[in-house]
């Protein structure tokens, strides 16, 4: 050693100082570190729990199946189907342009919508889903499966939806309705989530709450690629209620068939006056609101509204038109009611009558006519005359107890009043008074009489039963147990008819279809079918001559009430078919549906319908047929001028 | 040579930390790879192996080894040439020597075997304080091996080899006023190696250190996910395999470079203090090693060691909270990796060793 014990002696106390200095720096790295820890483990737990949760915890809504709806006896007329979701997870996304881009390449949807759909949804929590896809086809499911293995796509998921399927498409379609998203007005009146899926028209919206059930919910464990790992906790979505109609699908069916035989659009509402049980309720042209189940597109939105034939319009409850003859069953009615005549009384027929300086046109020459006769025959003097002495107040409080002057009360959305003057009515809406000439119109059906197809059902259906009847769509509804009955609805003001006047109503009708009336064409034998033919007119003589070559089609409307067997009636209805000119044209629809009633009570096979001659179903119609002259029952309104003479008979 | 009273002079509190801390480790990789994996076993493996190589470098006496330091260094210098050459490559560096059944890092063992030349170097002088030229000598032994990892590219490894330089010419007796020195270069060159010597990437991991929030689905996400990681663990933890962060990869590379902050999920407040109480041991312990030395040849060897040793455990502790720009640097003794392991155990063979002669001529 050439260094002495001096140097170290140095050498070694400067490298245990230094290593001294080592030792304090390292400990004060160890107590910041431990401090570190503390402050994340201690103090701030609950905010990293909180936000670790959050990474990797879900909530997945499991929509439940609306519920199913069947007919009276017990046919399926809609339930529900199993489609895919594909929806963008934005809390686990990173780039949300990127996921469009790809999302829409992969799927095919135009990358432009996508991309509105997610703006539209922008403002949403993230850890909403935005369904981008609705109803997905199986290859674009299968083929954002594959890019999600691949971790292309963790932030999107394909979800599994019950989505309501109507498996006879457009059958009574403005009866069930559809069901939609949630509107912004809906989101805020009915305070449900965004994406909830509501029932927009027919009985899906009027039983909305009914059939909704309530939305379970699934938290998952995600990992950092978004695939689930396993499952937490699970509420099971609960099911909304069964439901059972009063339609009998079968007679539904009837009646749509026998209007595409025919070829004519228009209505059928055929009820049981006994219960008020509405049997069938048609409205065509129809859609099919299978369209609307996951989610209708624009163009063919649009094009439902801009269609001139208005599918959309549910013909029965929101389509107003003249009754014609058939309001000839209320006039005699509300005449034998009041007393104003009784089963005997007899008016004479010269072809027409005078009233207040103007002459009123019958379509014959009928002679002295009792009430029965004048329902037979359809005879106008006769109802000018008790019209007359009733007074159009009488008329209005007449049409009001049978359901005719009001909302039927059905229970289905946007149903529209029917109108029938009064005085009070007129000078309410045009300060005017009354002129006792208008009364004459109205006597017919003419006039500003405006009524839809279900009041003229109910109208029916109250005359048939001696009772005011209230329909009601609805018979029973369950959990999935035994079926509850709803209760059968009592009208605010019970009416009850006089046995005479219904005798003598009853009777007229009868004779109508089985003697020497315009209803010929409803007749079945044994059957005792009662009812009577009206046109409505689409618009008045001179008005046709002004109109003619604008293409629009201006031909009347035809309409046939009916009830049947004569005799305590289990059957009353309406046929409406637009633009058939004839109300007869109409007959063949209702002998078909009271043919397939009478098939199924008895058991026995449903009848085909025969073609009937003379309708648009039998011949393929001319492009431009000429319009019309022959009209059943009257032909003029008192803002007519005096018509020209109309020789044809109305059968 | 491994004589019978020697070992009565075994650090036996020492390893036995050492051992408990190796224990932890693959018990945290058993969980974040979740279970009996090909991770787990390898790590095992590197285990038994790496406890062979420390029993090896017990037995032979430390004096012997820094002798011969200059040719495991050569020996070094051409292992990491031979990576740079046919090294496999994976994630886009190159530092793997594939030998068949295993690979070997190299660079793993560059640590200790820089350790020894400088032990060499600096022992060998006989000045009261360092000359110009011992440091510059000093200094270019470091940038050799240094040069040859950061090429790889492995920056991370790299800078371990600073602080065995840094402590190793700190005890042998640098002049306190090249420490000011020091501190003013990197001062002045931090905006300068900002502006040429970086990579976009190593920038933009600085920049979301600062500001982890600014970018919480990019660069500042592992940070963030850190800090979930670490603080909802709580005082008592999510137990054993119990973690959601860590378990359904949330915090990525959980086995190896966040292999702390799966335990601080798993065992929570009080495995933190446990774990952080062993390493402290460990590197008090070790200092003491450095302490008790018979000859500074054998204090400046266990220093070197250590400091690189102390401060991959620091960084990556800091990391693993999400406190530190997050590097790929592993923790010695808990994180996955076979040649880390093996080094690092062999690291502290040389350093029981110091201690166990510290009597013997």
């Amino acid at each position: 050693m050439r260094i002495g014990s001096m140097g170290v002696q140095d050498d070694r106390r400067r490298l245990h100082a230094r290593i001294a200095a080592l030792r304090v720096i390292i400990s004060i790295a160890f107590v910041l570190l431990l401090g570190g820890f503390w402050f994340f483990q201690v103090f701030q737990h609950a905010k990293f729990k909180e936000m670790a949760e959050n990474n990797h915890q879900r909530t997945l809504p499991l929509r439940a199946p609306r519920g199913v709806i069947f007919d009276r006896h017990g046919e399926v007329m809609v339930e529900n189907r199993a489609s895919f979701n594909i929806s963008i997870m934005r809390e686990h996304t990173r780039d949300l342009d990127r996921t469009v881009r790809l999302l829409s390449a992969v799927t095919g949807v135009n990358p432009g919508e996508m991309r509105d759909t997610v703006a539209r949804h922008r403002r949403e929590p993230s850890y909403r889903p935005i369904v981008v896809v609705q109803d997905a086809t199986l290859a674009q499911v299968a083929a954002v499966t594959a890019r999600r293995l691949d971790f292309e796509l963790p932030d999107v998921v394909v979800q599994q939806v019950p989505t309501r399927r109507y498996p006879a498409q457009s059958l009574g379609a403005h009866l069930l309705g559809y069901v939609g998203e949630a509107s912004e007005q809906q989101i805020v009146d009915d305070r449900v989530a965004t994406g909830t899926v509501l029932g927009q028209s027919g009985l899906e919206r009027t039983y909305n709450q009914v059939l909704m059930g309530e939305d379970g919910a699934r938290r998952v464990v995600v990992n950092s690629v978004g695939r689930e790992m396993r499952t937490l906790d699970e509420a099971p979505p609960v099911e909304g209620h069964r439901v059972q109609l009063t339609i009998d699908a079968a007679m539904q069916r009837a009646a749509e068939e026998g209007f595409k035989k025919t070829g004519y659009w228009g209505s059928a509402v055929v009820l049981d006056p006994r219960s008020g049980d509405v049997l069938t309720l048609v409205s065509l042209p129809a859609y099919d609101p299978n369209a609307f189940a996951a989610g209708i597109d624009r163009a063919a939105w649009a094009a439902l509204n801009t269609d001139e034939l208005r599918p959309l319009q549910n013909r029965a409850i929101q389509g107003r038109y003249s009754p014609g003859s058939t309001f000839k069953v209320v006039i005699a009615t509300a005449a034998l009611e009041e007393g104003v005549i009784t089963p005997e009384t007899k008016v004479f027929c010269a072809g027409g009558a005078t009233f207040y300086g103007r002459f009123f046109q019958c379509l014959g020459h009928h002679g002295w006519m009792d009430v029965r006769h004048a329902l037979e025959k359809s005879c106008n003097t006769f109802f000018y005359t008790v019209g007359n002495q009733l007074g159009v107040d009488k008329i209005h409080a007449w049409s009001d107890r049978l359901g005719l002057a009001s909302k039927s009360g059905v229970d289905l959305p946007n149903e529209v009043e029917s109108i029938i003057p009064s005085t009070a009515w007129k000078l309410q809406r045009t300060g005017e008074r009354w002129y006792p000439g208008e009364t004459i119109s109205v006597a017919i059906g003419q006039g500003q009489v405006s009524v839809t197809p279900m009041a003229m059902a109910v109208m029916m259906a109250s005359v048939a039963q001696g009772a005011r009847v209230v329909p009601r769509l609805v018979k029973a509804t369950s959990t999935g147990g035994p079926w509850e009955p709803v209760p059968v609805t009592r009208p605010a003001s019970a009416v009850t008819l006089a046995p005479a006047t219904v005798s003598a109503v009853h009777d007229g009708l009868w004779m109508a279809v089985n003697g020497a009336g315009t209803a010929v064409r409803a007749k079945i034998a044994g059957r005792d079918v009662a009812g009577k033919t009206g046109t409505a007119q689409v618009i008045s003589l001179q008005g046709r001559q002004r109109a003619r070559g604008n293409g629009k089609d201006l031909r009347d409307h035809g309409w046939f009430v009916f009830m049947v067997p004569k005799d305590n009636p289990e059957l009353a209805g309406v046929i409406f078919a637009e633009h058939s000119e004839h109300g007869y044209l109409a007959a063949p629809i209702a002998r078909h549906i009271i043919e397939t009633y009478y098939a199924r009570k008895e058991g026995r096979p449903l009848p085909t319908m025969p073609v009937v001659p003379g309708t648009p179903g039998a011949t393929p119609a001319p492009a431009d047929r000429p319009a019309a002259t022959a009209v059943d029952g009257a032909v003029l309104a008192a803002r007519s001028v005096p018509p020209p003479r109309v020789a044809a008979d109305p059968r | 040579m491994f004589e019978r009273r020697l070992s009565t002079h075994l650090d036996l509190p020492l390893l036995g930390a050492v051992l408990a801390l190796v224990a932890i480790g693959v018990v945290m990789i058993y969980s974040a790879t979740g279970g009996a994996s090909r991770e787990y076993w390898t790590q095992i493996y590197a285990v038994v192996i790496g406890l062979g190589v420390m029993v090896a470098c017990l037995a032979v006496d430390y004096r012997s080894l820094v002798d011969k330091a200059h040719w495991l260094y050569l020996a070094l210098a051409l292992a990491l040439l031979a990576v740079l050459v046919f090294g496999a490559v994976r994630g886009g560096s190159r530092r793997w020597l594939d030998l068949g059944t295993f690979n070997l890092q190299p660079s793993e063992f560059a640590k200790a075997g820089l350790a020894l030349i400088l032990a060499k170097l600096l022992g060998d002088v006989r000045r009261a304080e360092l000359s110009t030229q011992d440091l510059l000598l000093a200094a270019a032994l470091t940038a050799g091996p240094l040069v040859l990892i950061a090429r790889q590219p492995d920056l991370g490894t790299a800078v371990t080899l600073l602080p065995v330089l840094g402590a190793a010419v700190f005890a042998a007796g640098l002049p306190l006023r090249y420490l000011g020195i020091a501190a003013l270069i990197a001062i002045v060159s931090a905006p300068v190696a900002w502006v040429f010597a970086l990579e976009d990437y190593q920038k933009s991991r600085i920049v979301t250190f600062l500001d982890p929030e600014q970018d919480a689905r990019g660069a500042g996400y592992q940070q963030i996910q850190a800090r979930i990681t670490v603080g909802s663990g709580g005082v008592l933890g999510k137990g054993f395999m119990g973690g959601t962060q860590g378990q359904l990869r949330f915090l990525p590379v959980a086995h190896n470079d966040f292999i702390f902050s799966v335990l601080a999920e798993e065992q929570g407040f009080v495995g933190v203090i446990v774990a952080l109480g062993l390493y402290f041991f460990v590197i008090i312990r070790s200092l003491d090693a450095a302490r008790l030395s018979k000859d500074r040849m054998g204090a400046y060897l266990v220093l070197g060691v250590l400091a690189s040793f102390t401060f991959q455990v620091i960084y990556n502790i800091t990391m693993s909270a999400g406190l530190a720009p997050v590097k790929g640097l592993t923790l010695p003794l808990l994180s996955y990796g076979g040649s880390s392991m093996i080094a690092t155990l062999a690291g502290f063979g040389l350093i029981l060793s110091v201690r166990m002669r510290r009597f013997t001529n």
